[in-house]
């Protein structure tokens, strides 16, 4: 399982998705600046967490539309897997490879504080290894998490299981449709979600619930 | 030109921004807002001087990058 993080200016998380990269496959993750046009050959990119471009415009706007993202965006419809998380996510929704938009939480608070995910798809390659109903406590730190999408691209996601992740009741912390935290595309190989894995599978982290998610990349 | 850009939230996306904005109106003793929703503006001066393909111009811009068609419409006048 070889694997590639974008960076972008203003992106902070991309150190610990690497370390839980590498911890977890054992390779060390390759960095892609964002001026690059070319991505690595890998079998994953992950998109990780931070503030590109200062969230101006909107948050994930400019990143999205960074010179990599060409490439990750034809690739990525060639089937090459594609994690986002937090600003991830946003990215890669702002890139079209996502329905929908993450918009301001709806209390208006930044949010940072560990939330209770169910994985509710356990047949993507990020969560093969949980089963359908399994409950991790996750970390989440942002301000604009709040997913939305119009009610046909609700309907198709729920009809298609396409909902990986949703915040177990009572611990949606942005107001996000239906509770979710994280969704899949259609074709099954780009996921985006809101919390933090990456910050919860090792001892010091407090909890090791997400390693099985990264443990399920090996399968991949 | 000039284009002249503005930018909105469609209609039944949760505006919570505009909400606190209403919220802090009430407080000043505004008693007649009813309801707020808030926007993005953009000046963007363009060398073309053909109105309507700077007009198509700023649309694709628009479309490309200024609004998010998911959540945003926006609304282009040329000066």
């Amino acid at each position: 399982m070889k694997s590639a993080v974008v960076v972008f200016p203003g992106i902070n998380r991309e150190r610990d998705m690497m370390l839980a990269l590498e911890a977890v496959t054992g390779i060390t993750p390759l960095a892609v600046w964002h001026t690059d046009t070319e991505l690595p050959k890998v079998d994953l990119i992950v998109v990780p967490g931070g503030f590109s471009y200062g969230d101006y415009l909107r948050c994930g706007a400019i990143a999205a539309r960074s010179p990599i993202m060409t490439d990750v965006r034809a690739k990525a419809q060639k089937g090459l897997m594609v994690l986002g998380v937090c600003n991830g996510f946003q990215i890669i929704t702002e890139a079209g490879l996502l329905p929908g938009a993450l918009v301001r939480n709806a209390h208006l608070h930044f949010v940072c504080r560990e939330v209770k995910l169910e994985v509710e798809n356990n047949s993507t390659f990020f969560t093969s290894r949980m089963k359908k109903g399994d409950v991790v406590s996750c970390p989440v730190a942002h301000g604009e998490g709040n997913y939305i999408c119009d009610e046909e691209t609700l309907k198709s996601l729920e009809g298609e299981g396409r909902v990986v992740f949703r915040y177990t009741q009572g611990t949606n912390p942005n107001g996000a449709m239906n509770d979710i935290a994280g969704i899949v595309n259609k074709a099954g190989n780009v996921i985006g979600m809101m919390p933090h894995p990456e910050n919860m599978i090792e001892p010091l982290h407090g909890k090791t619930d997400c390693r099985p998610l990264f443990e399920s990349l090996l399968a991949a | 030109m000039k284009a002249k850009v503005k930018v909105t939230l469609k209609k039944g996306v949760l505006d919570p921004q505009g909400k606190a904005i209403e919220g802090a109106l009430n407080h000043l003793g505004f008693g007649g807002v009813e309801h707020v929703r808030q926007g993005k503006y953009f000046e963007i001066d363009v060398a073309e001087t053909d109105k309507a393909k700077a007009m198509s111009e700023v649309k694709a811009m628009c479309e490309k990058l200024i609004a998010n068609t998911v959540i945003e419409n926006y609304d282009i006048e040329l000066a």
